[in-house]
């Protein structure tokens, strides 16, 4: 007795957290040169100090380095948001294939944000997040409950598909609303396909009490998420109330991808992409995997965009349809390679 | 050793939906002993126990801790003194032995005050007893049945309470294995005198290792008390419809029950 120590490396911290957390890093100031250098216009270094440190000059080159420093720190806290509410919601549903995109949440958000400006003239970012953020809620607990129906539960499958399905007949009403409508649908085209190039000083100012609010929702329920990973039994065994957990947690999943979506669109597949990467490099401690989603979401997100703006050249693509590209192929990997077990 | 509490069932009556399982049960946990649930498939000994754990609500009645009802404490007080293992808890996916151990000190943390020497403590202490600090960081995925159940034990133990629940803590499990899961309960509750509650199977194991026997019937309670007290002929029968011939364990003193088939009277 007494010769066996437990150290803070074995418990508390996931073998490579600091060779991880120090690569992101990089990778994140990498991301962010790129992001101010490339787009459809290459910026010389010149121009690039111009609208960095000297705010008098007026170039052509010095504003649209402005201009893309403001969209890449929106890039940046929606690709964080995305991160950390794919996290909350895998481990809210035990689900490795949780994301806000794959259940349906932000078709939801969409369906919301397209009846207020069809029906209720609603235009303003401001009156969006509001409207997203009820879809969102809404869609999450629609479709958590038809995927507990039946004996064994939320199982991964049973969520996916009702996710699937519920998306399925609300991109149709989406559709069946807008179509005849031609204001509505110019307006909402290119909210729809998800893009950061709308960021803006004010829809950051917007977005930051939403994110702040998000994130300390996360990192509080982190310790009864590392429980509740479980099984509910056991969570209730540590003293932990199960459906108080969940919905707290939930409700900080949809603050985040709510308003994410309700600025930028509907971004699909990276709270999927960033906690998968980050879970099978740090293991399975929520208290870490949050933090390292929220920066690797980031990255994924903002690369994205810069990789969008390059390829599509002179105009540039939506980040939204990268995503997509990016994001499909390497959920149906995840999906073979996990037999969907339940984590 | 473990602090000494009263806890009881009071007309505990529990079921899921409309179908009642287990109905106006009474009894008294003896403290700092092992207290085994016997029972055919089905007789609501598994819901006796998730029923005293908080595992799930009574429907009527009670079930007392000191005095109080489980159901309306604190759960976080609560599973500082009452622990539960139950039958199929989940594995995350690449968990090292020493996160899944250290889970169980949840309860005594507070989000405000990080890990403290006690934590590490109860962890180290608990890995030790169960004989795996050797696997600390090894990935649960890795081990042996035998071995997986005794790093569910150990996170149990970390928990540190006074009183254990487990749900069959050797289902799936070898004989070599059954045996030594029992013989670590049984030393835990010798050197620490944590009071253990477990629903078992075997009775002749139950017999050897419980010092209190509580025998349920159509969710009733029908027997308790001392093995060599209770088990007879008569209550096998009674609770298993199972004839057998009861005669004395030569290895543990305790009652040998042979069971009497088709085939073999």
């Amino acid at each position: 007795m007494g010769d066996v120590q437990v150290t803070k490396r074995q418990i508390i911290l996931p073998k490579h957290f600091w060779k991880v957390a120090i690569l992101l890093s990089l990778l994140l100031l990498v991301t962010i040169a790129a992001s101010f250098i490339f787009g459809s216009r290459t910026i010389s270094m010149a121009g690039l100090m111009d609208g960095l440190f000297h705010p008098d000059v007026t170039s052509h080159e010095a504003s649209v380095i402005r201009q893309r420093i403001v969209r890449t720190i929106f890039s940046l806290l929606c690709g964080a948001a995305l991160g950390v509410a794919g996290a909350l919601m895998q481990a809210v549903t035990r689900n490795p294939i949780a994301d806000p995109s794959i259940l349906g949440v932000n078709t939801g958000a969409s369906l919301f944000v397209v009846c207020g400006i069809a029906f209720f003239n609603i235009s303003t970012a401001n009156e969006y997040i509001w409207l997203a953020i009820a879809g969102a809620f809404i869609t999450a607990i629609f479709v958590f409950t038809i995927g507990s129906l039946g004996a064994s539960g939320a199982t991964p499958l049973k969520l996916v598909l009702a996710g699937a399905a519920t998306s399925a007949i609300l991109s149709s009403l989406v559709t069946a609303i807008m179509i005849p409508r031609t204001n509505v649908m110019d307006e909402f085209r290119f909210w729809q396909v998800g893009s950061v190039g709308s960021g803006s000083w004010d829809n950051i100012l917007l977005f930051l009490p939403f994110l702040i609010v998000g994130i300390v929702i996360a990192l509080l329920t982190a310790p009864a998420l590392n429980a509740l990973a479980l099984g509910d039994e056991v969570a209730t065994g540590l003293g932990v109330n199960t459906v108080t957990i969940r919905l707290f947690a939930a409700v900080g999943a949809v603050l985040l991808c709510g308003a994410a979506t309700a600025l930028a669109g509907p971004i699909g597949f990276i709270g999927l992409l960033a906690t998968h990467v980050v879970r099978l490099v740090i293991g399975p401690d929520i208290r870490f995997i949050l933090p390292l989603s929220a920066l690797t979401g980031a990255i994924i997100l903002t690369i994205a965009d810069v990789c969008g703006r390059l390829l599509g050249s002179p105009g540039e693509l939506e980040v939204g349809i990268l995503t997509a590209f990016i994001g499909a192929p390497i959920l149906i990997l995840i999906t073979m390679k996990a037999k969907m077990r339940a984590l | 050793m473990k602090d000494t509490h009263t806890l009881e069932a009071v007309g505990l009556t529990a079921g899921y939906d409309n179908k009642t399982i287990l109905q106006n049960v009474n009894l008294s946990i003896p403290a700092n002993k092992i207290s085994i649930i016997i029972g055919a498939n089905g007789c609501g000994k598994s819901t006796l126990l998730k029923t005293m754990s908080r595992l799930m609500k009574p429907t009527s009645g009670q079930a007392l801790l000191d005095g109080k009802s489980i159901h309306t404490m604190p759960p976080k007080k609560l599973a500082r003194v009452l622990g539960l293992l139950p039958q199929s808890p989940i594995v995350p996916e690449g968990i090292t032995v020493a996160d899944l151990v250290g889970r169980g000190r949840f309860p005594h943390q507070t989000l405000l005050k990080g890990w403290s020497k006690q934590d590490y403590e109860a962890v180290a202490e608990a890995l030790d007893m169960m004989n795996i600090a050797e696997f600390a960081d090894r990935s649960i995925d890795e081990l042996s049945g035998g071995q997986r159940q005794r790093v569910w034990i150990a996170m149990a133990l970390a928990q540190q309470t006074d009183i254990l629940f487990l749900d069959e803590p050797t289902t799936y499990l070898d004989i070599t294995y059954q045996i030594e899961i029992l013989d670590l309960l049984m030393e835990l509750n010798e050197k620490h005198g944590t009071t253990i509650v477990m629903v078992l199977h075997d009775i002749n194991l139950s017999a050897r290792y419980a010092h209190h026997l509580f025998a349920v019937k159509n969710g009733q309670l029908v027997a308790e008390g001392a093995p060599s007290d209770i088990v007879n002929e008569q209550l096998i029968e009674d609770i298993f419809s199972l004839k057998c011939r009861v005669m004395n364990d030569p290895v543990s003193n305790t009652p040998l029950i042979l069971p009497i088939g088709k085939f073999h009277q």
